[in-house]
């Protein structure tokens, strides 16, 4: 049985569950973002060659080292893909694969860029209300999508708590984040 | 919404073709490093399958190119709580098997399952095998409520409760009776609301999850009509998170039933609240407010300010039939106020009682350090006290709390620090250490087995298979031998 087996099934069950979601509630916790531009084909070539190649823009992360990456993608893209197809080193990036159930894709935005992005689904903001470092302009990578007007952009990835210390005090997992 | 289905599809693979590319460049990278297998090089072990387990392995082998790891799990099959934790109608969570599947089939790492450290192998045995041991096991015990009628049939902790529908091998005989109209959860973190979602979830929800067969089946014949969920202390020291609540309150065909006297002066201190705890207090309040479909037969309700202080026994004395709580005042307030006993009490008619006050490590080794109060392995930024070579990670170095995430930051930090002291010569690496050679021939001396990764791989193939025939993503085998049999098949 092969990694590639056991995806295909994790992906099922993801696609159940939203059916589940669909017959029992108003809930929708995916990302409307891509909605028109992919086509379902296959795999990321044909995603990428269906969409004109003026439509690059180029995005900045400012990793946790401080060290600056800058790269160019594509409008239509999330920020959660840019980060796996490009292979950015960003550690424990995305970890749900982008269905909202884990908030490692958090990333913070300039305040003006953050503006424009529009409004919040409330299943982002319980998801984002568990990352650490939550600040005004927060997003999660995985429900941004990118647009020509973001050209240019900075994100800056947050830091993770780093000293065992602090984690080990009585947690409480609705405590105010600590930066 | 079909159309976004299909896109999630694809955002699948888009994952699974980079993961694997990722893979297979670093492999291509590694060139002449590689091959280390019986030469030099350190040796880390891991103990403990899980989360912990794997994200420490992951760093380890992504941070030193020279590193190999071998993870060491008691059960045939990996992955923890991911698998026996996770509630089944939260497959998203688990998408990160994914990623410790790429772990396991990295060069340098193997999985050896079916051994119990502690028992069938010492720690100080892999200590000689190994230049550092990671234990990173979590948390295989509870907390008890310490209070009479406690060990009464109908009385049940969560970790079983939990163990059983998710095809935990020693929970499958639990066999809960759901005869009563009213269950009573006893604690309201995140593994409390999991329960209730569980107990009152249409059966056509989780009837397309993993969960296991025969306890899918109790559930559809439950008549279990009404899940109370009591916390010891206010609505502002709640300890579930807000996307768990909302699973709740937007559960079909289920109301919600609260104390609206338990909410009282919430109103008034909610615009001070930080962000996540006034969004949580708020979906609470809107719940007393608006209660829910009035038709619904079933409901679930927070209930505040009680304790648990006696399981009452039916005239028989034989089993629970409801719980006394004593009812508290708050000293202090916040996120550190504390609950202080008022002497009333209130009686609570329930035939089902599951106490969901925490999960607890415990020591597997008398040759490890271990702090008995707070039910972990005493250690300094993941360095276990005393004891050089030795490390810790997860739940059994930080207690029983945190999501996968939490778990996922605390282990890379573990995994650099034990590099770190590789790099300054705290760890001797001038010596060879034979690794799993010596300890795979321990192990069979005294007739343990062990199940290698690609062995699991037969076991999950023959649970899909099995799931496939009930419209299911999987069937989880609940008999170890069964596991055994099919993985060395
Ligand atoms: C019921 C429940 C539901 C949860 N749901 C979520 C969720 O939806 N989302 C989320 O983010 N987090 C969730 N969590 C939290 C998450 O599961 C934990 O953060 C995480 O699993 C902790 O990882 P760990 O590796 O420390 O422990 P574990 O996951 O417990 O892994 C420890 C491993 O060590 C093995 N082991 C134990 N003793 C030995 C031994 N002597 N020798 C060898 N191996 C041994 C165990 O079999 C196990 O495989 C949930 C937790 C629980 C309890
Ligand atoms: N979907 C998810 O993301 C998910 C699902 C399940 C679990 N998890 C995570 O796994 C971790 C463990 O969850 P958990 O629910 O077991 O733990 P938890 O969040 O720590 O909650 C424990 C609960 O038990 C209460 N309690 C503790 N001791 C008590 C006592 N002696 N008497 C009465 N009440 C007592 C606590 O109240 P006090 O606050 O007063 O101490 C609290 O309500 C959490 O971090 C959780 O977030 C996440
Ligand atoms: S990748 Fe998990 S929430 Fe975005």
């Amino acid at each position: 049985m092969s990694a590639c087996a056991l995806r295909v099934l994790l992906q099922r069950a993801a696609v159940m569950r939203k059916a589940a979601h669909q017959t029992f509630s108003q809930t929708r916790a995916f990302p409307q973002c891509v909605t028109g531009s992919y086509t379902y084909s296959r795999g990321i070539n044909t995603l990428t060659n269906s969409l004109r190649a003026e439509e690059k823009v180029t995005v900045h992360f400012l990793n946790r080292d401080g060290k600056r990456i800058s790269v160019k993608a594509l409008t239509g893209e999330s920020l959660l893909d840019i980060v796996v197809n490009h292979d950015l080193d960003i550690d424990g990036f995305g970890a749900c694969e982008g269905t909202l159930a884990c908030s490692t894709c958090h990333l913070i935005f300039e305040e003006a860029v953050y503006k424009k992005l529009g409004p919040i689904s409330d299943e982002e903001m319980d998801m984002l209300d568990l990352a650490y470092g939550l600040t005004d302009t927060s997003r999660l990578g995985c429900q941004v999508c990118l647009r020509k007007d973001l050209d240019g952009m900075i994100l800056r990835v947050p830091d993770v708590i780093s000293d065992a210390r602090v984690d080990s005090e009585k947690e409480s997992s609705t405590a105010p984040p600590k930066v | 919404m079909k159309m976004m289905t299909m896109i999630n599809l694809v955002r699948g693979s888009v994952m699974k073709i980079h993961g694997l590319s990722r893979a297979s460049r670093c492999l291509a990278a590694e060139g002449g490093v590689r091959g280390l297998s019986s030469s030099s090089g350190p040796r880390v072990c891991i103990v403990g399958g899980g989360p912990a387990g794997f994200y420490t392995a992951q760093q380890l082998l992504k941070a030193r190119h020279d590193t190999a790891v071998d993870v060491y799990e008691r059960l045939p099959v990996p992955f923890g709580l991911v698998r026996f934790g996770v509630a089944p109608d939260h497959p998203e969570v688990k998408n990160v098997i994914n990623s410790f599947t790429q772990t396991a089939q990295h060069e340098r790492c193997s999985f050896h399952g079916n051994v119990n450290v502690g028992k069938d192998v010492t720690i100080d045995e892999l200590r000689q095998a190994y230049h550092a041991v990671v234990l990173s096991y979590g948390a295989e015990g509870n907390r008890s409520m310490g209070i009479p009628g406690e060990d009464l049939p109908g009385v049940f902790s969560a970790k079983d409760f939990v163990g059983w529908y998710n095809g935990l091998p020693c929970n499958k005989e639990l066999h809960p009776d759901l005869s009563c109209e009213t269950a009573v959860i006893l604690g309201q973190g995140n593994v409390a609301l999991d329960v209730a979602r569980i107990l009152l979830a249409p059966v056509e929800m989780l009837k397309e999850t993993d969960i296991s067969q025969n306890s899918l089946e109790a559930l559809a014949n439950s008549k279990v009509r009404r899940v109370l969920i009591v916390g010891r202390r206010g609505p502002l020291q709640i300890a579930c998170t807000i996307k768990e609540l909302r699973e709740m309150v937007n559960l079909p065909k289920v109301r919600a039933d609260m104390l609206p006297a338990d909410f009282k002066g919430i109103a008034e201190v909610l615009k001070d609240l930080p962000r996540p705890r006034k969004r949580l207090t708020e979906l609470m309040m809107k719940a007393v407010k608006e209660g829910g479909d009035d038709k619904a037969e079933k409901c679930w309700g927070l209930r505040f300010f009680r304790s648990p202080v006696e399981v009452l026994a039916g005239a028989d004395g034989k089993r629970a039939t409801g719980i006394r709580l004593a009812l508290n005042k708050l000293e202090g307030s916040g996120e550190s106020a504390r609950a202080e006993v008022t002497g009333q009490t209130e009686d609570v008619d329930c035939g089902l009682i599951i106490s969901s006050i925490g999960y607890k490590s415990i020591p597997i080794d008398p040759a490890v350090p271990f702090d008995p109060r707070r039910a972990i392995v005493p250690n300094e930024m993941g360095r276990v006290q005393d004891t050089a070579g030795l490390y810790c990670s997860g739940w059994v170095k930080r207690g029983p709390t945190g999501v996968i995430a939490t778990t996922m930051n605390d282990s890379f930090d573990t995994a650099r620090v034990l590099i770190q002291d590789m790099e300054d010569g705290k760890l001797d690496l001038s010596v060879n250490k034979p690794g799993a050679k010596a300890i795979t021939a321990l192990l069979q001396t005294r007739g343990v087995r062990t199940v290698l990764f690609s062995q699991w791989e037969k076991i999950n193939a023959e649970e899909e298979k099995r799931g496939r025939s009930l419209g299911k993503p999987r069937e989880k085998l609940l008999d170890v031998d069964e596991m055994l049999k099919i993985a060395w098949s």
